[in-house]
């Protein structure tokens, strides 16, 4: 039980990472291998921000949220876009943009590493005991996965509920019929990026509060994010909510069971399962 | 197998006389240059075996450093059992075995996932070996002592290289490279004429595994203490990407176009400026999607096709 509630708790934040990264690739069809890089480097203003002016993180986020939106669309306007225009088809989109973010990825994590250095970096924010069902929670875990709910449910509606939100999913499902209807699916495209980096970067600034961080642990969660989006099904919301969740609970029961250096194994005896039985993802409908 | 055309024996001929030479080095220099050539070398086989499989399916294989670890580690357990020779060999299965299971999961499916799932295979297998090895043994590094000097790991990667070379050579002109061609460049077409493209991409992705493992295993008695984070270093899958795709891989020699420079580039690099690696490495990605898609090699042949273009005019307006 124990170890469910902290598995639950964990996925909560993976959920973020992983619905920002389905947006990206999704709608914008960029698979964006420097979104770790995103998560990381809001780790540090969250962390700069609570240490040099005091500001709770999770006020934090009002600014951490709109900056990390800003930035990304100017990466996907200057870097990715005419990636998209040159790309004669889909395959030669992808290896481009995997090549080009990539880039982005060492590019990012070189200057943090040399602005930052490369320690491991923590703070300590409403580190005080939870009860749930006899067994104690730090109090910072739970406040975190209850505001990736809260913007995971934000995003729900955003996307379900109002006429940008659809216009965003008929991008995802095909952009030349979207285009067809009236959808301008380069503006879609570069906020779909952008909202997906803003995703990313909310669970990054959630993380920093439980977690401790260094400026080369990017690549880790990316690769994470990336199984989650594949078991839930590229595009798919409930799905990458649902395999995060069970990323986060396989997770933490290989940590607590069996040895806290198998973690990535577990992540990928997941992975081969999915590509072997559902590679279309969860919820997915096998192509016809 | 049809004959060889004279063109082909002369390139033969040709790529024979350069080896030759390439093994004289170490006659003439024993020390910095040596040292130098040996990761030139390394990483000339390296790549080209990786350009063996990723240039025609253009999937990006970031594969590199798990092979070439798992290379490392035959050679760390097996030293003190075994003659060094047949190291070599089981690490070729090896690493043919990995990339086989690898494939089979991956390959017949789209090319991203292969991308993702090579992403962290490297960290993968690196856990696995540190968790067996404080699970089952005291110590998690291992000794490697022979009597093998910086010249004979030199001269077995140039016999490598050169094998890896004559291989790729092979197949472009077997029934394997004819069909990879044709993947490559549409893979429908492929499977309706009746390539099993599943099948030829996963052997070539062997081929190419076996090679990198072998390189692995020749790179041990270099280290001589062996640990799961050097043998696993992930930068070695990155460098090898960036170094082929610079040179460019749709020549046999494309890769080693990129592997001179840059190899001799990030030596320079890590001596200086040890903080501003990944920056460097970050920028030669950038430069390679947005300057130079084809490599270097791809520029040539445009500067080629140019100029006989022009000859080709120049030739009319005269006649005319």
């Amino acid at each position: 039980m124990n170890i469910l509630i902290t598995g639950i708790l964990l996925s909560g934040t993976y959920a973020l990472i992983a619905l920002g990264l389905t947006l990206q690739y999704g709608v914008a069809r960029i698979m964006n291998l420097g979104n770790g890089e995103t998560l990381v480097a809001a780790c540090f203003v969250a962390f700069w921000l609570y240490t040099g002016f005091a500001i709770n993180p999770l006020v934090g986020l009002l600014l951490i949220a709109p900056g990390a939106f800003l930035i990304n669309l100017v990466i996907y306007l200057v870097a990715l876009q005419p990636l998209v225009k040159r790309a004669k088809n889909r395959g030669q989109l992808e290896v481009d943009s995997i090549l080009a973010t990539f880039g982005l990825l060492f590019l990012l994590q070189g200057l943090m590493i040399v602005a930052f250095g490369g320690e491991y970096r923590s703070y300590t924010f409403l580190a005080e005991r939870f009860d749930i069902l006899g067994n104690s929670y730090g109090l910072n875990r739970i406040v975190a996965f209850v505001a990736a709910a809260a913007i995971a449910g934000a995003l729900w509606f955003f996307l379900y509920r109002t006429r940008q939100g659809t216009a965003m999913r008929a991008v995802a499902v095909d952009p030349n019929s979207a285009n067809l209807v009236a959808i301008d699916v380069a503006r879609t495209a570069a906020i779909a990026f952008a909202l997906g980096g803003a995703l990313t970067a909310c669970g990054g600034a959630l993380i920093s509060t439980f977690y401790t961080f260094n400026a080369s642990m990017g690549v880790i969660f990316t690769m994470k994010a990336l199984i989650i989006v594949i078991m839930g099904g590229v595009g798919d919301i409930r799905g990458a909510i649902l395999a995060a969740l069970i990323l986060g609970i396989s997770e933490t029961l290989v940590a607590s069971l069996i040895d806290p250096g198998l973690t990535l194994a577990a992540t990928y005896a997941l992975f081969i399962l999915v590509l072997l039985f559902r590679p279309q993802g969860i919820f997915g409908r096998a192509p016809t | 197998m049809t004959p060889f055309t004279n063109d082909e024996l002369k390139w033969l001929g040709a790529g024979a006389i350069l080896f030759a030479v390439a093994a004289l080095l170490p006659l003439v220099d024993q020390g910095f240059y040596l040292s130098l050539s040996v990761n030139i070398m390394l990483y000339a086989a390296l790549c080209t075996a990786w350009a063996l499989f990723s240039g025609p399916t253009h999937y990006v294989s970031l594969a590199t450093a798990a092979f070439y670890g798992l290379g490392t580690y035959t050679v760390g357990l097996g030293i003190d059992a075994m003659p060094y020779p047949l190291l070599l060999a089981i690490a070729a299965l090896i690493g043919a075995a990995l990339a086989g299971l690898v494939g089979a999961a991956t390959l017949r499916i789209s090319g991203v996932y292969f991308v993702i799932f090579t992403f962290g295979l490297a960290e993968l297998v690196r856990q696995l070996v540190t968790w067996t090895q404080t699970k089952f043994a005291t110590a998690i590094g291992l000794y490697v002592f022979t009597d093998l000097f910086e010249q004979h790991i030199y001269w077995m990667l140039v016999a490598l290289t050169a094998a890896v070379f004559l291989t790729a050579f092979l197949i472009n002109r077997s029934r394997l490279g004819f069909a990879m061609q044709i993947i490559g460049n549409d893979e429908t077409v492929a499977r309706h004429v009746g390539i099993d493209t599943a099948r030829s991409k996963i052997v070539l992705f062997m081929i190419s595994g076996a090679f990198i493992a072998v390189a692995g295993a020749i790179m041990a008695p270099r280290y001589s203490y062996i640990e799961p984070p050097s043998a696993f270093n992930p930068m070695i899958s990155f460098l090898v990407v960036i170094m082929a795709l610079l040179g460019g891989t749709k020549r046999l020699w494309g890769p080693l176009v990129g592997v001179i420079p840059f190899t001799i580039l990030m030596d320079q690099v890590s001596a200086r400026f040890p903080n501003h690696t990944m920056i460097v490495i970050g920028l030669a990605f950038l430069a390679i999607v947005y300057l130079i898609p084809n490599g270097v090699t791809g520029l040539l042949e445009q500067a080629r096709a140019r100029w006989k273009a022009r000859a080709a005019r120049m030739g009319q307006e005269k006649a005319a």
